[in-house]
Order: C-alpha cells, then sequence, then structure tokens
C-alpha cells in the first residue's frame, strides 16, 4: 500500500543552512561580507580593482573569485591590492553555492580581515538561487547589456540589496532607457539603493565606496 | 543549469524523510515549482534516473506541479500574469504592482511504500 508522507521542504534548504553557517563564520570573526552577482562582462572584476586601492589604509578586504575555469581574476584582484584573493573554480557549475565558499573561507584567517568580496559566477540566473551567507548581494547591471534585462531576468534583481548600474560611460554610444530600466527594477525590488558608475573612468565610484564603508561600519 | 545540483537535493530530502517514515520503497516524489524558479523537469529527471539508482527512490515517478507567475497591482487590485516586456496592470496601467506567485520551490510530499 502507497502512503503519502508529507514534507514540505525548500529543494535548497539544505545550501541553505551551510550558508547561516558561513554567515556565522563570518560574524564571529567580525567581517562584512559582500557577493556581487552579475552577467559576464559586466564589470565584477572592474569594479573590484577601481575598489581596492580606494579602501587602502581603511580596510583590509579579502577576495573570494568564483570561475569555472582560470585564476584570472583572482590575479586580477591580488594585483589590485587585495590581502588576500582566493580562486574557486565551480568545475563547470553555473554558480558558487554555500559549500564552496566555506572551502574559501577555510584557507583564510578571518581575524585579518574586515571586508570580504565575493565574486560570484559571470550567470544572470542560477547564483540567485545559491545563498552563501554573505552580508550583501550585490548586482551589477551594465549598460551595453541592455535596458530590458529586469523584465527578462526578474529572478536576479529581486533578490539583492544594492544595484550597481556600471559602464555608464557608454550611455552615449549604446540605446538605454535609463526610466525604463529603473521602471523595472523598482517593480522588483522597490527602493534599492543604485550606484551608476564607470569601472573605466571611475566616475560615481565615491558614492558606492562611501555605502560600503558605511556597511563596514555598522557592523562593527 | 543547476539541475544536478538541485536534483540532488531533492533525494537526499526525500530519502530523509523516507527513512524516517520507515519506508521500503519511494514511489512518487511530489514537487512544486514557481515559474520564476528557473529549472527544467526533463533535466532533473534525467539526472534523477543516474542518481536515485541503488537507493529506495530509484524508478520514482517525479510528479512537477507547476505555479504560474502573478502580479498583483497595488492600485487595483487585479492579478494577472507578468509579460517580460512591461510589468504594468492591464487593467489600470498602474506600475506599483508586486509579484505575489511563482517562487514555489519545495517538496510537497513522497508517495512511499
Ligand atoms: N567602457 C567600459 N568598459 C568596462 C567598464 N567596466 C568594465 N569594462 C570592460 O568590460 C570587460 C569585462 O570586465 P570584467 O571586469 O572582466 O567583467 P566580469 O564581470 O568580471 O567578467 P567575468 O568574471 O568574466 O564574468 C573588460 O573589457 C572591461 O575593461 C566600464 O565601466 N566602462
Ligand atoms: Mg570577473
Ligand atoms: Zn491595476
Amino acid at each position: 500500500m502507497t502512503v503519502r508522507v508529507p514534507i514540505v521542504e525548500n529543494i535548497l534548504n539544505a545550501n541553505d543552512r551551510l550558508a547561516e553557517e558561513n554567515r556565522t563564520c563570518l560574524e564571529s570573526a567580525g567581517v562584512f561580507s559582500i557577493n556581487i552577482m552579475a552577467s559576464p562582462g559586466a564589470g565584477k572584476t572592474s569594479l573590484i580593482e577601481q575598489t581596492l586601492p580606494r579602501l587602502k589604509g581603511k580596510l583590509r578586504v579579502a577576495v573570494v573569485d568564483g570561475d569555472i575555469a582560470t585564476s584570472i581574476d583572482a590575479d586580477r584582484a591580488a594585483q589590485a591590492g587585495a590581502q588576500a584573493a582566493i580562486q574557486v573554480n565551480t568545475g563547470g557549475d553555473c554558480h558558487l553555492d554555500a559549500v564552496m565558499l566555506r572551502g574559501a573561507l577555510e584557507q583564510l584567517d578571518l581575524t585579518q580581515f574586515d571586508l570580504l568580496i565575493v565574486e560570484n559566477v559571470g550567470n544572470l540566473v542560477c547564483p540567485a538561487s545559491f545563498k552563501l551567507g554573505t552580508d550583501k548581494s550585490v548586482l551589477i547591471a551594465s549598460i551595453p547589456e541592455g535596458d530590458d534585462k529586469p523584465y527578462k531576468y526578474p529572478g536576479m534583481y529581486r533578490g539583492v540589496d544594492a544595484l550597481v548600474i556600471n559602464k555608464i560611460d557608454l550611455l552615449p554610444y549604446v540605446p538605454f532607457k535609463m526610466d525604463y530600466f529603473e521602471r523595472g527594477v523598482e517593480v522588483l525590488n522597490p527602493g534599492v539603493v543604485t550606484f551608476p558608475l564607470s569601472a573605466k573612468t571611475g566616475e560615481g565610484m565615491d558614492a558606492w565606496i562611501d555605502w560600503l564603508l558605511g556597511q563596514v561600519k555598522s557592523k562593527r | 543549469m543547476h539541475e544536478l545540483a538541485v536534483t540532488q537535493s531533492i533525494l537526499d530530502i526525500s530519502l530523509r524523510h523516507a527513512k524516517d517514515a520507515g519506508a521500503m520503497q519511494i514511489k512518487g516524489i511530489n514537487l512544486v515549482i514557481g515559474e520564476f524558479a528557473s529549472i527544467v523537469d526533463d533535466s532533473v529527471q534525467f539526472y534523477w534516473d543516474t542518481l536515485a539508482e541503488g537507493t529506495i527512490a530509484q524508478g520514482a515517478q517525479l510528479h512537477f506541479e507547476r505555479i504560474a507567475g502573478e502580479m498583483t497591482c497595488s492600485n487595483c487590485k487585479d492579478s494577472f500574469h507578468p509579460k517580460d516586456i512591461d510589468f504594468a496592470c492591464p487593467t489600470c496601467g498602474s506600475q506599483f504592482v508586486r509579484i505575489t506567485k511563482g517562487d514555489e520551490f519545495r517538496v510537497d510530499s513522497i508517495d512511499v511504500e
């Protein structure tokens, strides 16, 4: 005889629980952490490269870089002044998950850092589903991707705590209706804090850095 | 694209609950998946056949209950299916709308012997 056993459990429950453990671990070391997500080439590493020199002497920063292969991005972060840069190769996976971040955290003496920046795998879908246990998640949208992305990738826009709009130096050259873009964002994530900037020219970086410093400070 | 990880989670959850219930065999898995959860049924079934092999869940049928995405207008309270070109309310044109359904992503129950 077949019987039905009720369960009602979120499918990614195991990942969520591990993410909570990561959070506790970072919390007890006093580290503020962000998870940067974006499509490939949106400028995640470029933003990190622009950010690190501006935090020099203020914060001790560790960077964890997720990529399907290569250590190019971690090398760039180290070059830009990260006190530690760890590459996590996901072996084909389209996102970082809480297990992978834990593996990276185990390689770090967390008491030596104030800020952990995680660069997720370039992907506008999957990383949104896998919590890592970081304090805040940040999405980078970039101008050449087009203004319709909130409508096409709502999942990614909904869960984030901050939105960086990168490559604003390209606004004169690419059709991008900012009000159409912002309307989609507002529906999905009302009132989310937004930073239009260029990781190439540095324009708009100050507001982003102020926000980061403020977040780290309020954590202490 | 992360169907493998998802399938493994579904299997882990099912096996754990089957064990707690003292089941000999899992016959069916009942999943509730919203439209905004980016998962392809066929891929999950494909991985399932491999991952479940040799467990009491081998041969179990996966049932997907799909929940359509829904937005609700804050102005006129109408609910509608979101169009991906524009989120405005089709009834009153308001842009004050919120997603109210489509995030479901859970193992609802299992059928066991
Ligand atoms: N014009 C312009 N180009 C930029 C800007 N930011 C980044 N780029 C360029 O965009 C390209 C991709 O930048 P990356 O920082 O490598 O992007 P990413 O998101 O880290 O890419 P993946 O890690 O491969 O997913 C590079 O050629 C950068 O020089 C910007 O603000 N303006
Ligand atoms: Mg990168
Ligand atoms: Zn309406």
